[in-house]
């Protein structure tokens, strides 16, 4: 056994039943519930003329057609606004079935319930829906203009415009007094989460006990728990909400309560039955969240070494048809935009748009990946303008590590001040280039030249605020069998939370990983929580589980210094090899599995090691209360900072204009690292998405807001044939801000992913000599015939 | 409106398994319903994905693009059949462990059996070789690198396993 668990690459502990098919998602539970199904919206925007369920009612098997009227008053009123905000002036929230108007294809009208999922959608198609349409607004274009309306009661289709400056004057002072400037109009399509499983709801209604069981797909337990009391008018004591294992968040599990997560549980209630409602791939593209899609303006003024002076930015974001969570987005895309530099005078402007499409909400990254590629789009077009470097234009803008921490003067998406912790981003600058191979790759380029192809290289860098608050806890007990059992109230999609946070506990108890399980997502087991998201999992939950764990080994040293007596005070004991010793003569212990029996002092002997607590025995009297057990909190003061910077080198062909990656490097720091094998994980899964962003995943409205590309034969999620393979490189710059050190590494992959390949493919376009222009780069993601018509548009000389 | 239901027999993971099914049921549902064979996940329904994968006759098949009818009379394998008959972990099995080549596991059941089956085809592929082979599959945590890493793993281990003993 290793001295530390913490750093070491341990195999998941989680495998082994995932491997052999054992495990147990949403849709492996409730085998005999009944099966919801839902009719949904085909149009993007209409008034609801009429429902007609009459063909539906000879389908056997079926047993209830619920719509809007049947809903009685919480259920009625709109979801909830998640995340209010004093900026977010005209919030729009769904309700859980149309209430006379759709404002997306998608959106629920009626819910069908019958004995299996086949009959419920046989009963779902023969219900006719009459609507009479209305102009739908397509696109954040069409949304600017303002002539349509998604929400007649919001002008302009804006939810939400938000000024933030970081105070260090005014920026188009500065920009206009700058020796240079440039303005680059820039877009992002839009993109989705996409786990592989969908969302899925399962409840049980025990009325004898009154109480109420949900499974559910989610990001959040904790929370859906508590919306779902609320929706349903149960005190929350009598609603337990279990996340089983998830096949991927992604982000689009955080939204809660989605609509099936309300009206399974009431209709379970209502008819005394379990029901059950699986998402399918299609009912995911056009009714779960999408994100990324914005246009952007920026204005940035610098000098003659390419520093910038002041940067404004204005950001038009496409909130979908509602905004249940919030104006997060566009804030963190304002505030994260700045990554590594300083700017000078910041100004940032965004305005959040009605479109009558799918609802907008963070999909990995969450905004960022559009912040980045603003900033590292400006960064390339300095370097182009002033005939520099791209390496070196970036580097004259670093925040020093003799900064940090370094405040950026805004406020960051947890509403606490955008101060970065730590990081030392020339280091990380100078180990991609490195990596990547930046200084050698113009002899690579004029080899590649002299066989007739084009090759390019780009870069970009970001940092993530990971590991916000408000809270994780955790609770920790050691088992009279010696087990030690962790739970923590947050859920888990794959980050190998059963492996990193045994990790930990492993270490402050001094036992095996192998002896301690992880049980997450479940609030019978740990009912305060807030989720699984924006890379913060292992750093609030992980430095929770500490806090639990070091009181546990703390009043196992009281526990075992009272039994073993002779004068030994608990700070004469420690914990390790799974027993507690005297530091001074380790031959001198106490098992922890023994230490547990004792914690909890009996009067009926029920087994043979139970005797040791009996009160007729010398038991251990500390005046501990009972069982050797604890909970512990984290509350970060505020998030931490991680950073990493990528660097691709492409290859476009002169014919088809196919682009190719030859080479993806990442160089990466995320603070202390428990498990160098999942980061490392998480990293490639992270480019992965971000490759899939930049050459081939778009979300695809036509005019008239239909999603015509809603399947995976036409959405491109990379296949391994399209992703590229992935070069790492690690440092570490330990947070200040908790106690272990760390920083979040979930999102970290995708967010500088078509920020790097833009700028690639655009040095492998560069112009050759006087005859040919170069060409920019404006939209992401970029297919071959995008690239085509690119380069229809240069200018031969 | 009664749906008729048809006798289906098949051999699955090696046990002779019956069932009455009506004509649309899929191959997938009757797997995960019928016989409780969760392993078998479904992503897409429509063929793309292949979380569903399984093996029919030893052949991978979407088994959401099936119907349970018409694999009656044939052998299908499932990820539950991947596992040794002690109910250990199988070397594709062993190999994705080793190489952290998953994340959620919602899709890998799909890889499983299907590196399982081209395993059988190839059974020393190379790094190139090996990355095509899982081509029909998504995943959409790992970028694929640890799973292309766990194909050669496998091989490697089968060929321990199955090498003679001295």
């Amino acid at each position: 056994m290793p001295d530390k668990h913490v750093g070491q690459p341990l195999l998941r502990k989680e495998d082994p039943r995932l491997l052999a098919g054992q495990g147990r998602y949403l849709d492996d539970l409730g085998r005999d519930a009944l099966a919801a199904a839902f009719v949904r919206s085909p149009v993007a925007h209409a008034r609801i003329t009429d429902i007609d369920v009459t063909d539906a009612l000879d389908v056997e098997g079926l047993v209830a057609i619920y719509t809007y009227e049947d809903l009685p008053d919480r259920i009625a009123e709109p979801l909830p606004l998640l995340i209010p905000h004093p900026d977010l002036t005209h919030a729009r929230t769904p309700h859980c079935l149309a209430n006379g108007e759709v404002n997306h294809v998608g959106e629920a009208v009626v819910m069908v319930v019958a004995t299996d999922r086949y009959l419920a959608e046989d009963a779902a198609e023969r219900i006719r829906v009459a609507y009479r349409d209305l102009p739908p607004v397509v696109g954040v274009s069409q949304a600017r203009a303002g002539d349509r309306l998604v929400h007649e009661d919001v002008p302009g289709n804006i939810a939400a415009r938000s000024v933030q400056e970081n105070g260090q004057g005014d920026a188009h002072s500065a920009i206009a007094a700058a020796p240079h400037k440039l303005t680059l109009d820039l877009e992002i399509e839009r993109s989705a989460s996409m786990p592989m499983e969908g969302k899925g709801v399962l409840a049980h209604w025990d009325a004898d006990d009154r109480t109420l069981r949900v499974h559910s797909s989610t990001q959040t337990s904790t929370s859906v728990r508590l919306a779902v009391a609320a929706k349903l008018g149960l005190p929350p004591d009598r609603v337990e909400v279990v996340t089983p294992d998830v096949g991927g968040g992604f982000g689009v599990k955080i939204v809660h309560p989605w609509p099936e997560e309300i009206l399974v549980p009431w209709a379970a209630m209502t008819l005394g039955r379990d029901v059950k409602w699986v998402e399918d791939r299609r009912e995911h593209f056009i009714s779960s969240a999408h994100e990324r899609g914005q246009q952007q303006r920026i204005e940035v003024g610098f000098d003659d070494a390419g520093r910038l002076h002041g940067l404004s930015v204005e950001i038009w974001h496409d909130n979908g048809a509602y905004v249940p969570y919030g104006i997060i987005v566009p804030i963190v895309t304002s505030t994260q935009l700045l990554g590594p530099y300083k700017v000078g005078a910041y100004r940032v402007e965004f305005t959040s748009l009605y479109t009558n499409t799918v609802i907008v909400t963070p999909y990995r990254g969450a905004g960022r990946p559009q912040g980045v590629f603003a900033m590292e789009r400006t960064m390339d077009a300095i370097a182009e303008y002033l005939g520099l470097d791209r390496l070196a234009v970036r580097e004259a803008n670093l925040i020093q590590p003799d900064e940090m921490p370094y405040d950026q003067g805004l406020v960051f998406q947890d509403g606490r001040p955008l101060i970065y912790d730590s990081g030392d981003y020339p280091t990380m600058m100078r180990m991609i280039r490195d990596l990547v191979g930046w200084d050698g790759f113009e002899a690579e380029r004029e080899a590649a030249a002299g066989q007739g192809r084009r090759i390019g290289i780009g870069v970009a860098a970001y940092v993530e605020g990971t590991g916000m608050g408000p809270y994780e806890g955790a609770h920790v007990k050691v088992e009279t069998t010696g087990e030690i059992v962790v739970s923590t109230g947050l859920t888990t999609q794959g980050q190998g939370h059963y492996t990193t946070l045994a990790q930990i506990a492993a270490d402050v108890l001094g036992v095996a990983v192998a002896d301690v399980t992880v049980i997450t997502g479940d609030t019978r087991r740990f009912k305060y929580a807030v989720g699984t998201f924006a890379s913060r999992a292992i750093v609030t939950s992980g430095n929770a589980v500490a806090v639990a764990a070091a009181k546990v080994a703390e009043k196992a040293k009281r526990i075992a210094a009272a039994a073993l007596g002779d004068g030994i005070a608990p700070e004469d004991l420690e914990l390790g090899d799974g027993v507690v010793r005297r530091k001074d003569d380790p031959g001198s212990f106490i098992d922890l599995q023994t230490v547990a029996v004792l914690s909890n002092p009996l009067r009926y002997a029920f087994d043979e090691a139970a005797k040791a607590a009996t009160q007729f025995a010398a038991a251990a009297n500390t005046g501990d209360e009972p069982g050797l057990e604890a909970t512990g909190f984290y509350m970060p003061e505020r998030s931490t900072f991680a950073a990493g910077a990528h660097g691709v080198v492409v290859e476009t062909d002169p014919e088809t204009a196919d682009i190719k990656i030859l080479r993806y490097c990442v160089v990466h720091d995320c603070g202390v690292v428990v498990n160098p094998r999942i980061v490392e994980g998480q990293v490639h899964g992270g480019v992965a998405q971000g490759v899939g962003g930049a050459l081939y995943e778009r979300i695809v409205y036509d005019d008239a807001g239909q999603l015509v590309n809603a399947s995976y034969m036409d959405f491109l999620i990379p296949f391994s044939t399209e992703v590229p393979h992935i070069e790492t490189a690690h440092m570490v710059t330990a947070s200040g801000v908790n106690p272990l050190g760390l920083k979040g590494a979930g999102e970290a992959g995708v967010i500088p992913t078509s920020a790097a390949v833009a700028s690639a493919v655009e040095d492998a376009e560069r112009g050759r000599g006087a005859t040919e222009q170069g060409l920019a780069i404006r939209r992401m993601p970029i297919s071959p015939s995008e690239l085509y018509e690119l380069r229809k548009g240069r200018v031969h000389a | 409106m009664t749906e008729q239901l048809h006798q289906v027999t098949l051999t699955v993971n090696g046990v002779t398994r019956r069932g009455a099914v009506p004509a649309r049921r899929l191959l997938a549902d009757f797997l995960r319903r019928d016989l409780a064979l969760t392993g078998t996940h479904l992503g897409c329904e429509h063929g793309v994905c292949g979380a569903c994968t399984v093996l029919l006759d030893g052949v991978p098949v979407r088994s959401c693009l099936l119907f349970a009818v018409s694999a009656d009379g044939h052998e299908v394998t499932t990820v539950e059949g991947c596992c040794q008959t002690s109910g250990d972990l199988g070397p594709v099995q062993q190999a994705f462990l080793e190489c952290h080549g998953l994340q959620c596991g919602f899709c890998t059941p799909g890889f499983i059996t299907t590196i399982t089956a081209y395993l059988e085809e190839n059974p020393k592929p190379t790094e190139e070789e090996a990355r095509e082979a899982i081509g029909g599959n998504l995943c959409r945590c790992t970028g694929y690198q640890n799973i292309v890493a766990a194909v050669l793993r496998a091989a490697e281990l089968k060929r321990e396993r199955e090498a003679p003993h001295a």
